[in-house]
């Protein structure tokens, strides 16, 4: 019973289990961003919007260009109706200023909705912002039909 | 009355096989393991199911891989957008094609040999001279051939998607000019762990477990001539590609439609 699987055999198949694990480690560690344990820590902050644009959930939150977080969640105020983006900040950044401000940007022309933080400061008068705050100070997308139609508005009451 | 009989006929005997081939599955795999015996039983399965179709699959996946990019990099040029050329490629492999190709090639190679030779073990009666030894041939011969491809599917839907992106990599880096780290930096920020890598071995999973329970039924099922041996072959073919696409179409959308 012992030989009936001959050596060759049997390398062989442990040669094409260990390709077929090393191929599923390789495409989750190159090809997907995160792998195993996505992101590590993190804590969430909110921002109430006028308009989310094309913003979705995992959505990268940046400043100045550096991936800080991810969107985690998006959803609308019960009592106002506005929509209220939940925040995923990397644990280490935990300075942010309760002045920082919060714009909805796209990169590219044509490219994805990403989050920008522009960081304010810091002094006496001005804490860091806490697990659970609002930031307040938002500002929404820019939707290319309101401003198509705005010009058309201004170029229309200028003729006048 | 002609016709409500054939029909009655065929449908009766379409709920029996099916029936057949749950007792099948279910007594072939519901059985505590024996691991001193079964395990050189399902090395040697793994040999000639999962090794055998390493090169098949190495092949047509690096071919794929590199067509893929071919045509996606004369698309995207047009938009100036042949930066989108990795994702483009990695996601249709790991979405669709990696599972699908190689359930379909899994299932021409792999699936059609394990029909035929079961098919044959039972023409030529050794399936009952088993039994005539108190061997149980569920155990002996289908559940190590069915456990073997259920194994292997899936490490060959993963090595086909691989290869698949180093093929991309060769023809639309090294050839069409892509720059190198926005090919694997842009594939990383579209790429979901969870929603394609885990999605894509769901599939191939789902995949090998069709393939598998219609490759050892219809082979256990056959008529024991060599006319139904070549049918049950074929039809272990056609079946599986057919329930693949179709099973694809279901799984992407429940997968990937919100």
């Amino acid at each position: 019973m012992k030989d009936m699987v001959s050596k060759k055999v049997e390398l062989l198949v442990g040669l094409f289990v260990a390709l077929g694990l090393a191929a599923l480690l390789m495409l989750s560690v190159k090809v997907a961003n995160s792998g195993f344990g996505a992101g590590g820590e993190s804590y969430q902050l909110f921002a109430k919007f006028d308009n989310i644009g094309g913003l979705k959930v995992r959505s990268p939150i940046k400043i100045g260009g550096v991936v800080i977080g991810r969107v985690s969640n998006i959803s609308l105020d019960d009592e106002d109706y506005t929509p209220v983006v939940t925040l995923d900040i990397k644990i280490q950044y935990n300075q942010l200023s309760e002045a920082t401000s919060v714009a909805i940007l796209t990169a590219g022309l044509l490219g994805e909705q990403y989050l920008g933080l522009q960081p304010g400061f810091v002094d006496d008068s001005v804490d860091t912002l806490q697990p659970g705050d609002y930031i307040e100070d938002t500002r929404p997308a820019l939707v290319l039909e309101e401003l198509i139609g705005q010009f058309l508005f201004s170029q229309g009451s200028g003729e006048e | 009355m002609q016709q409500l009989h054939y029909l009655g006929k065929q449908t009766l005997s379409m709920i029996s096989g099916l029936g057949r081939a749950v007792i099948l599955l279910v007594s072939a795999i519901v059985h505590v393991p024996n691991v001193r015996k079964g395990t050189p039983l399902l090395i040697q399965q793994l040999y000639s199911v999962g090794v055998l179709s390493l090169l098949i699959i190495i092949v047509s996946g690096t071919f794929i891989g590199m067509v893929l990019a071919l045509q996606g990099y004369t698309i995207l040029v047009g938009y100036g957008a042949e930066a989108s050329l990795g994702p483009m490629v990695a996601l249709s492999l790991l979405r669709e094609l990696g599972p699908v190709v190689a359930g379909l090639l899994f299932a021409g190679r792999a699936g059609s040999a394990l029909t035929a030779e079961i098919g044959l073990m039972k023409a030529t009666e050794q399936l009952s001279s088993l039994e005539m030894m108190a061997i149980d041939p569920l155990r002996r011969i289908i559940a190590p051939r069915f456990w073997a491809g259920f194994i292997s599917l899936p490490l060959l839907t993963a090595i086909f998607s691989m290869v698949g992106i180093l093929g991309a990599h060769v023809v639309g880096v090294n050839w069409l000019g892509v720059d190198s780290g926005t090919f694997w930096s842009v594939m990383q920020e579209q790429v979901d762990f969870e929603k394609d890598i885990l999605n894509s071995v769901i599939k191939s999973i789902v995949f090998a477990f069709v393939v598998m329970w219609i490759a050892v039924y219809k082979g256990y099922d056959c008529e024991p001539t060599s006319e139904g041996i070549s049918r049950a072959t074929t039809s272990t073919v056609v079946q599986s590609s057919l329930l693949i696409l179709c099973l694809d179409f279901i799984l992407t959308a429940l997968m990937f439609v919100k």
